[in-house]
């Protein structure tokens, strides 16, 4: 089986210019980068906080701050990891914010079953996607990634939908990349297995929807 | 090699980021247990729905009001100076 290719195809060798360019003063740069990432922010954003407006407000927030504070960049990574970072913190900030009686920390050890095998282990249907309608499709996947904890789906988001590096989804977070890997993949079989209700090969004679 | 190795593996191993010869034990086993290999399989796809998806796309006309409000608040900020993180 061939490996799963990464979602955005880098490198942009010129983002740094475009960096420079915003770090002298040049707003029409930084709206450019802007251009670049608002749809990847937005989407990290909800995909965290779970709500529209406060994902706005995130985008908002988070290229405020990071144009206000370009000269600490230090252009050690790339901006994009830079700017998911400040963006996971205003979007972590805004659901402690509307969830104060739930702990939201991307470092607290996530108590689940240890990694032992998934017990049911059930087939899915060829063509999952098609099982559903398109309407009925999105609203399982959000049903079913808004279940994870907060500091898997942040992971599998940033990892398997953005398509960031292991490295980077490090950086960006700020855990280790053992740390990473092991959230990555409870969130993995997690989400799989939750589908699985959905997606399993159903009786023949059954018929799909 | 058991099921638990076999799991532990299996992001290094849907992520292509493992070397010859653990690739070749890992594709040993899920050539003789099907239990692995239905749940590789489905957590590839699992992957792959998920990147496929287009949730939360963001709508061309908020993006353009966001883009502007971000903007405006840019240079609003850089004449009063620098903004505290
Ligand atoms: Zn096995």
């Amino acid at each position: 089986m061939s490996a799963i290719q990464p979602n955005v195809s880098e490198p942009i060798s010129d983002e740094l210019a475009l960096v420079r360019a915003a770090k002298r003063g040049d707003d029409s740069a930084f709206e450019e980068l802007v251009r670049r990432y608002d749809r990847n922010v937005f989407r990290i954003a909800q995909h965290i906080t779970q709500n529209r407006e406060d994902a706005e407000d995130v985008v908002q927030d988070a290229f405020l701050k990071a144009y206000g504070n370009l000269a600490q960049f230090q252009e050690q990574s790339k901006f994009y990891t830079w700017l998911v970072r400040i963006a996971v913190n205003e979007a972590l900030m805004k659901l402690r914010r509307r969830r104060p009686e739930r702990m939201v920390s991307l470092d607290e050890e996530v108590k689940t079953e240890d990694d032992s095998l998934p017990r049911e282990v059930a087939d899915w249907s060829p063509n999952p996607e098609q099982m559903y309608n398109q309407a009925e499709l999105r609203d399982i996947l959000t049903r079913t990634i808004q279940g994870l904890p907060a500091g898997f789906r942040t992971v599998f988001v940033l990892r398997d939908v953005e398509g960031l590096s292991t490295e980077e989804t490090a950086q960006a977070l700020e855990l280790s990349i053992p740390a990473i890997k092991s959230r990555l993949l409870r969130a993995r079989l997690q989400l799989r297995e939750r589908l699985s209700r959905f997606f399993q090969k159903r009786a023949s004679g059954d018929g799909n929807k | 090699m058991k099921c638990t190795e076999f799991l532990k593996e299996l992001t290094n191993y849907l992520d292509g980021a493992l070397d010859e010869r653990t690739k070749s034990d890992l594709e040993d086993h899920l050539a003789w247990c099907h239990n692995c290999y239905v749940v590789c399989d489905t957590t590839r796809k699992t992957i792959e729905i998920y990147r496929d998806s287009e949730l939360y796309e963001l709508p061309e006309d908020l993006r353009g009001r966001l883009r502007s409000a971000i903007m405006t608040k840019c240079s609003q900020s850089k004449k009063s100076g620098p903004q505290s993180v």
